[in-house]
């Protein structure tokens, strides 16, 4: 039986796993302000986020088998819901367990990491589910304003500082953007009902109206901030840099396929209507962003830098999949996402590991030689590099992942040639600095006075061994993974003749 | 209702919204800034009473000209900046240009916005609201949405807040042992 989203008990219901997580995440407050900070009550609240995250992606993993739906409301009850859910616990999970380890080693004993964590998680969480500009703008701003906070942690970091402040600033300039978006489109529709919206535009035939265009145009803009797409990217190098570093591979693929669900579901759910007039800005942002990303990656000599680049590079490929808008493409999306969330995540924590010698682990410098002292971070850092590469076998699904992008593309019925052209150019950019970290491990030698890496803590170790073990199983075997990533997106995404037929997308009906 | 009365006070309050707002930002005195900002707030309650919505008017002065801006002045006061004269101002010539062309693209855009009209069917008419705040009052106008239709927003707004709150603390808590 569907939900009425209008009654209070049944809302809470759709609502469930979100709302544990927030209450949880209260709770574990709680626990970290009761006494002194120290490294053990670091610790002790970090275990129980872990166990709130996985017992969080236990409830979802059985809601989206039960399949609940819901009519029109101001919450989405599907399948993209829940696998997007999924994928931000996912990275919750490893950053926290990064984290763990991490923050007592660089001085950030304060357990509100974890629960800022755990925060940023539910916001990410209610921006996959809203289907209400409100709802959506609270769940991004819950998402950012834990984000600020969890860049600044490291308060003895100059960087940390900056890295906040400067993601602050641009982070509410570009909530600004959002507002005054949402304010145009609400003024134009009347109303801020994704669903809604769609509707009027195509009944009351919007899609010329200047207040709408332009409400558009501001929130592609608010969008672009959020997800790093260039132009609007130039605040992502400095924050990933200055932040801690499992917080920088949160952001790198937590925040970044939180607002992409979100940005999904807004375009093709509220504005599937006038598709021809965005389809041209997505176009461009997606083929500026592979661009920019991707070449000035090249230059980098700072591994979380260069990672912050090769991130930009990554949303511009994921929005070739939007600028294709079928069904498929959205299967691919999701694909992507996972798989770039692994090898990402991946990629942070051997920094991680390789930073405990004493540095910071982010230069390049560090990496040198790192096949002759510790071959198994080596053979680790290959398979996620070679995997955001998209090298085949020994990148595992990475490879998968770009190519069923480019197969959307391409077979959408108005196939995105040029697009699918700058993708396989760019990734071949992309090469020249992932590759060279592969090199720099197994080709030069280590430097004389280079400090011992000591082995990895429990934690550190469990996140790279089964990130790796992913990677190469769905690189093997992808098809239990595509059926997943088809079946939550089921019902279909925007046609590209944008009829309002297309309103019906991603419903779950 | 628009008689000559109404129009002249609508843009005299405009009008001095505009200019405390301009003052405010090219005072380098920031208590002086703070002052001005005071008044923008409380020309725009004065607009949104004389539209009818007299609840958000008197939120205006309450929370934003009352709670806000007295807090900042305590900040302004207890972080003593220093002498006004000495402070170093941030913006350079390229700052104030940007800041003056993205100025004036808003102006555009707002010039351009004012011509296209809502769709007539989404516009609620004015007897019809009217009527509605005869009927409760502006308060109950406001409350009745508030807890009903957008409970869920209501409340994520508190957890936002909270959100907040931690955040500050954690990164502005001393450290307790170094």
């Amino acid at each position: 039986m569907p939900y009425d989203l209008g009654i209070p008990g049944q809302l809470t219901l759709a609502l469930a796993p979100d709302l544990v997580l927030l209450g949880g995440a209260m709770a574990l407050m709680l626990v970290a302000a009761w006494g002194p900070e120290s490294a053990a009550r670091q610790r002790t609240v970090g275990i129980g986020a872990l166990v709130l995250c996985v017992a969080v992606l236990a409830m979802v993993i059985a809601v989206a088998i039960r399949q609940p739906s819901a009519a029109n409301g101001v919450i989405a009850v599907d399948g993209f819901r829940w696998a997007a859910d999924a994928l931000f616990l996912l990275a919750a999970i490893i950053a926290i367990a990064l984290s763990i380890d991490y923050n007592p080693r660089e001085g950030i004993l304060a357990g509100e990491a974890h629960v800022l964590t755990l925060f940023a998680t539910g916001g990410m969480m209610l921006m996959a589910a809203a289907r209400d500009l409100m709802v959506l703008f609270l769940g991004i701003e819950l998402m950012s304003i834990a984000v600020y906070a969890m860049v600044g942690l490291n308060r003895r970091s100059p960087r940390a500082a900056e890295g906040s402040l400067k993601y602050f600033l641009l982070g509410a300039f570009a909530t600004a953007f959002l507002l005054y978006g949402i304010a145009l489109v609400y003024g134009a529709t009347g109303s801020t009902n994704l669903a809604e919206i769609g509707e009027r535009i195509a009944a009351l035939g919007l899609s010329r109206s200047p207040m709408l265009l332009v409400g558009i145009a501001l929130l592609l803009v608010g969008f672009g901030f959020k997800l790093a797409a260039a132009p609007f990217h130039m605040w992502a190098p400095d924050v990933y840099e200055g932040a801690p570093t499992p917080i920088s591979g949160f952001m790198a693929a937590g925040v970044k396929a939180a607002a992409f669900a979100a940005f999904l579901r807004v375009w093709l759910e509220a504005f599937p209507g006038v598709y021809t007039e965005w389809h041209k800005a997505v176009w461009w942002l997606a083929a500026t962003t592979m661009v920019v990303g991707n070449i000035i990656a090249l230059q980098q000599k700072n591994l979380k830098r260069m990672l912050a680049y090769s991130s930009i590079g990554h949303t511009g490929f994921i929005l070739v999949a939007l600028a294709a808008g079928t069904p498929q493409a959205a299967t691919a999306f999701l694909f992507y996402l996972f798989a770039y969330t692994l090898a990402t995540m991946g990629a942070f924590a051997v920094i991680i590991a390789v930073g405990q010698s004493g540095g910071s682990g982010d230069r390049i410098e560090d990496f040198h030689g790192l096949w002759h002292s510790n071959p198994g971070l080596a053979v680790a850092m290959m398979v996620f590099m070679l995997a955001l590469l998209g090298f085949p076998v020994f990148g595992g699904m990475g490879f998968f992942a770009k190519w069923y992008v480019l197969q959307a593309a391409l077979q959408a019925p108005a196939p995105q040639t040029r697009l699918a052209i700058i993708l396989v150019i760019t990734s071949t950019i992309s090469a020249g600095y992932y590759v060279w970290v592969v090199m720099v491990m197994f080709m030069k030698q280590r430097a004389t006075d280079a400090l011992r890496i000591p082995p990895m803590p429990a934690m550190t170790r469990w996140v790279v061994t089964a990130s790796v073990a992913l990677i190469l199983f769905f690189g093997v075997y992808p098809e239990p993974l595509v059926r997943l990533a088809r079946a939550s997106t089921a019902v279909g995404i925007a046609p590209v003749d944008g009829g309002p037929a297309s309103t019906a997308a991603l419903q779950g009906q | 209702m628009p008689n000559f009365f109404y129009e002249l006070h609508f843009y005299l309050f405009g009008l001095f919204a505009i200019a405390s707002a301009l003052t405010f930002v090219t005072r380098k005195s920031p208590v002086a800034a703070a002052l001005w900002l005071v008044s923008t707030m409380f020309s725009l309650a004065a607009l949104y009473v004389m539209m009818d919505a007299h609840f958000i008017g008197a939120i205006q002065v309450l929370v934003y000209a009352g709670a806000i801006m007295v807090v900042f002045l305590f900040v302004v006061m207890l972080l003593n900046l220093g002498h006004p004269d000495e402070l170093s101002d941030l913006r350079g010539k390229w700052g104030r240009l940007a800041a003056g062309l993205l100025g004036l693209a808003i102006l555009a855009q707002v010039m351009a916005l004012s011509r296209t009209r809502p769709e007539a069917s989404l516009v609620q008419s004015d007897f019809d609201r009217l009527a509605e705040l005869r009927g409760e009052n502006a308060v109950a106008a406001i409350a009745k949405p508030l807890f009903s239709d957008h409970l869920l927003a209501f409340e994520l707004t508190s957890v936002l807040l909270l959100v907040a709150i931690v955040g500050a603390v954690v990164i502005g808590k001393r450290r307790a042992s170094t």
